[in-house]
């Protein structure tokens, strides 16, 4: 295949943007343009360069593609492996297109430390993009937490009347999970003598009871990044405080690596563990997808009502994952993907009512259909993308996922719909406070609909959204082959541990 | 005892250091006080030297019928000493001019204690140990009193001395106590006796425990750590940063060859008594600095912690371990240089100011020094890919090859709740609103530091590969 190093030339490019960002001096205001002008253009280019990967992607292969390799620590059998699979590879397109889509949504929403925003987002780029491509675990581990500095940062600065205590709550969280995951990396590497992830995936093969702690000690890292119940609460802080952008990202890409992580790490790791713990899983995830949408019903924040319908989707993302047969895990991965854009831009649409009213509480709102109609088609559309309407991305994930579960498991299938169907409820309540009703309230009778920017901030957004719900082939296809292979070989380690144990 | 000139030559670095050291010491004294600049830089470069004196040619051996030991341990291990003692020499004299304090004998004192240090690196016997490290402590208590009209500084310089004295009362006694069971006090007697069966004895058991506690409240570890925030707050911010680097480290490497030294065969009973202080000393590192107003006070809290992890690395008595501790120092005296030289430069209308909630609004009206700080936090949190983390990763990978699982989760999930003190820092610097700005730092020894340090925390992720071949080498020489 070809010769260039792709994958770092993605991962890192934006890196060097944020350099171009910090030597940027002069007037506050050439300052910001010039920064803005960088980022977005770095993160545009990124984003082109990464689609070369899904043109030149080969579907027929399951294993590893544009593999890069090169020692880093070989004292410590540590090495710089990069490389994608079907299932990393649309997280990598989706990091990078939501990136250039924040830049552009924050163009006017941030003025104060422009240029610290902008590098902020570019290394987080960097990390989050690194993240989907590692095949090294130290080196995942390193992108992994990575992503917690600008994170911490974007949520801490740039953030609203609570920002503090959201930074603070989202850090430790997600770093006491962390930790975890490190000693079970080191575990890893002991019994290996390296951290290489294609080889772990061959050659690991530990007793019972040491995969239980692993993958408990993996799961403590994931399960706080999805988030599952009951360890969410940090996620509807870091969204309310966090700004448009940050909210975009953290909806859109952070949550996924938990769910990417379960997929890549501990389902091929830690085989027997995962078929254990499943139970705990589904259980879990059926709490999260009932619970959290009852909860949503009752919000008077939009930000925080989205933030739990996210907690409630992902419940189902992680029951498709742990279902683990074929149409599961591609719910799963799908029903991400789409989460990605579409709880994206359902944060996007509540930045736009925010630059102008500068609060996201549902009960400033109400009437806007008269006064925003482009905005109002916007919502709705994504808002039935949301809610799995047939004919937009949501429904595709929803739908193989629930099949996939009542194939195996018809009660978790059961009650993950009730679900599903509180979440048409939270959704369409939400749409109707906010676009519906006689536009009586006077501070919103001069509001005006979406600018061309906006417009440009959504479009790929809409047509992302409407393509993955008429034609998911597209996206399916280059998974396929790698998730045949990552349910395949589970069945056959579940089966080889099974005559393992006979007499 | 005839002393062949093998021996002179392996002693080379400390002779220089001890002849220049004197020379200078007669220079200033006919000078007065107008000398102080040039003893200052010339006892920093003396120190350099003397770093390069170590590597060439590079020899190893025992010297003085085994008093002295040379091997690659103890080399990287004084070359990490005499860089962190120069360095911070030449970050002292902004704060000492600024307190009238501006004396030659500073910088003679720091050379004198490094003499010492270097002494007890090299140590082979419990003689040689003591006279070392007795010469180190003389010299820090002095030191820590130097600033002599500020009751702070003098009180840090007194507690120092009366808990460093007892602390030296208990290793002599426990060097005696084994003396008399092992009937030597060269390292290798004590390792033959001990091979023979005497480390079962009542008596030498004792004595080792003395020994530790001891070398532990040299390094301050928990439960001998309270001199620790008193006197690190106590002494001159330049003083403190030399504390919480040169003796650190050279207090370590002697824990280290006495105990993976002779005292070896009884690996199972020191290592418990290393993994409670080890988890102690992680856990109060974490605790006690939750709610720190004052930034040196924090950063003795913070020291404490990074000890407990240096110690669970010891702890594990295996080749990795050692690796870890050395590749860890290395880090950590990076990391302490940076921040300390950024403390340096905190000063409003000229007075130097030392309480955290200064640093309100810092990145506003310093973004520069703001990013270095942030840099040496994330860093000491340990969250990569900042150099700190490449540390604690050495030292739990160290940890759980030797199976200590219980102290390595107690290890992790300390560190995370000491990054909520490392972030409050960030948190102040970021989020909070200005308060009244510092001065702007001038350029000086304190922003090259800084500047240096922040850009090997940031970048050392490219290569770690060299440190820990360095790191390698030097715990090789205790597994031949």
């Amino acid at each position: 295949m070809s010769s260039w190093p792709i994958l770092s030339l993605v991962t890192f490019l934006p890196l060097v943007g944020a350099l171009f960002c910090l030597v940027v001096n002069g007037p506050k205001e050439a300052v910001d343009r010039n920064c803005r002008s960088v980022a977005l253009v770095t993160s545009i280019v990124t984003f082109l360069i990464s689609l070369l990967l899904w043109v030149r992607f080969d579907v027929t292969r399951p294993g590893f593609q544009f593999e890069e390799k090169l020692d880093w620590v070989p004292a410590l059998g540590i090495g710089y492996h990069m490389g994608i699979d079907g299932i990393s590879l649309f997280f990598v397109l989706l990091s990078t297109l939501l990136t250039p889509i924040c830049i552009l949504s924050s163009w006017e929403a941030v003025h104060v430390r422009v240029k610290e925003y902008m590098v902020a987002f570019l290394v987080l780029e960097t990390f989050m993009v690194g993240m989907f491509c590692a095949l090294d675990l130290a080196l995942f581990y390193v992108f992994f937490e990575g992503v917690l500095i600008p994170m911490f940062l974007i949520i801490g600065v740039w953030g609203g009347a609570r920002r503090v205590y959201a930074a603070f709550k989202f850090f430790l969280y997600t770093l006491l999970g962390s930790v975890l995951m490190l000693l079970a990396i080191i575990t890893i590497y002991w019994q290996l003598g390296t951290t290489d992830l294609p080889t772990a995936m061959e050659q690991l093969n530990l007793p019972f009871i040491w995969q239980c702690w692993l993958w408990l000690a993996f799961f403590a890292s994931f399960a706080v990044k999805v988030p599952m119940w009951p360890v969410h609460t940090w996620l509807p802080d870091a969204h309310v405080e966090a700004p448009t952008a940050g909210s975009v990202i953290l909806a859109g890409v952070l949550l996924k690596m938990g769910g990417y992580g379960f997929l890549r790490l501990s389902i091929p790791l830690l085989p027997e563990a995962t078929q254990y713990f499943a139970p705990l899983i589904f259980g879990l995830s059926v709490v999260a997808v009932i619970y959290t949408s009852l909860v949503a019903l009752v919000q008077e924040d939009m930000k925080k009502l989205i933030a739990y319908s996210s907690v409630a989707h992902m419940g189902v993302v992680t029951i498709g994952a742990f279902i683990l047969n074929i149409q599961g895990v591609q719910g799963s991965l799908f029903l991400m993907l789409s989460h990605g854009i579409v709880s994206a831009a359902l944060f996007l649409c509540v930045g736009v009512v925010y630059d102008r009213m500068h609060t996201h509480e549902i009960a400033v709102f109400g009437g806007l259909v008269h006064r925003m109609p482009r905005y109002a088609f916007t919502f709705l559309l994504f808002t039935l993308a949301s809610i799995g309407l047939p004919g937009l991305s949501g429904f595709v994930g929803e739908f193989l996922v629930l099949l996939g579960a009542f194939k195996a498991n018809t009660w978790v299938a059961t009650l993950a719909t009730t679900g599903l169907i509180l979440g048409a409820a939270y959704a369409l309540w939400l749409y109707r406070q906010i676009i519906f009703g006689e536009l009586t309230k006077d501070s919103l009778k001069a509001i005006l609909d979406m600018n061309r920017r906006e417009v440009a901030v959504f479009l790929p957004l809409v047509l992302l959204t409407v393509w993955m719900g008429i034609y998911p082939n597209s996206f399916l296809d280059p998974m396929a082959a790698s998730v045949d292979k990552l349910v395949g070989d589970y069945q056959a380690a579940i089966k080889l541990a099974r005559t393992a144990a006979l007499p | 005892m005839v002393v062949g000139l093998e021996s002179w030559t392996l002693a080379r670095p400390e002779l220089f250091l001890a002849a220049v050291t004197a020379l200078l010491l007669i220079y200033g004294v006919v000078r007065g006080e107008t000398s102080t600049a040039f003893v200052s830089v010339s006892t920093s470069l003396a120190l350099l030297v003397t770093a390069v004196l170590l590597f060439t040619p590079y020899r190893e051996g025992t010297a003085f019928a085994s008093l002295f030991i040379v091997d690659r341990l103890t080399t990287t291990m004084k070359a990490l000493v005499l860089v962190g003692a120069a360095i911070s020499i030449l970050m002292s004299r902004a704060y000492f001019e600024q307190v009238k304090a501006w004396r030659f004998e500073y910088p003679l004192l720091v050379a004198l204690a490094t003499l010492g240090m270097m002494l007890m690196i090299s140590a082979n016997d419990l003689m040689a140990l003591y006279v070392g490290l007795e010469l180190q402590s003389l010299a820090l208590y002095v030191v820590a009193a130097f600033q002599r009209d500020s009751v702070r500084s003098t009180e840090a310089g007194v507690k120092y001395f009366v808990l460093g004295s007892v602390a030296s009362g208990m290793l002599l006694f426990g060097a005696s106590l084994i003396y008399g069971f092992c009937g030597g006090t060269a390292f290798v007697e004590i390792s033959r006796a001990l091979l023979d069966g005497k480390g079962a004895e009542f008596g030498t058991i004792i004595g080792l425990v003395f020994v530790v506690a001891g070398l532990a409240f040299k390094v301050s570890a928990v439960p001998f750590h309270m001199w620790t925030p008193d006197v690190y707050e106590g002494a001159p911010t330049p003083v403190t940063a030399l504390f919480a680097v040169a003796p650190k480290i050279a207090a370590m490497s002697l824990l280290v060859s006495v105990l993976m030294g002779p005292f070896k065969p009884m690996f199972v009973q020191w290592q418990q008594i290393i993994v409670v202080a080890a988890v102690l000393s992680m856990a109060l590192g974490a605790f006690a600095a939750l709610r720190q107003p004052n930034i040196k006070r924090l950063m003795a809290y913070s020291s404490i912690g990074n000890v407990g992890y240096i110690l669970l690395g010891l702890a594990s008595g295996s080749e990795k371990g050692i690796q870890s501790v050395v590749f860890y120092l290395a880090i950590y005296l990076v990391m302490t240089l940076g921040v300390f030289a950024t403390i340096l430069m905190m000063k409003r209308r000229n007075i130097m100011v030392e309480s955290i909630s200064d640093l309100a609004g810092l990145a506003r009206s310093h973004p520069m020094m703001a990013f270095a700080l942030l840099l040496f936090m994330f860093s000491l949190a340990g969250i990569p890919p900042l150099a700190g983390f490449w540390g604690k990763l050495y030292i739990f990978i160290a940890a759980v090859e030797a199976e200590l699982y219980v102290p390595a989760v107690l290890g992790v999930l300390a560190s995370v709740v000491a990054s909520y003190y490392y972030m409050r820092i960030v948190k102040v610097m970021y989020f909070d609103e200005p308060a009244e700005a510092l001065d702007q730092p001038v350029f000086g020894v304190n922003r090259v530091v800084a500047f240096a340090a922040a850009v090997i925390v940031a970048v050392f992720s490219l290569a770690p590969q060299p440190l820990s071949l360095v790191a390698a080498a030097a715990a090789k020489g205790l597994f031949p």
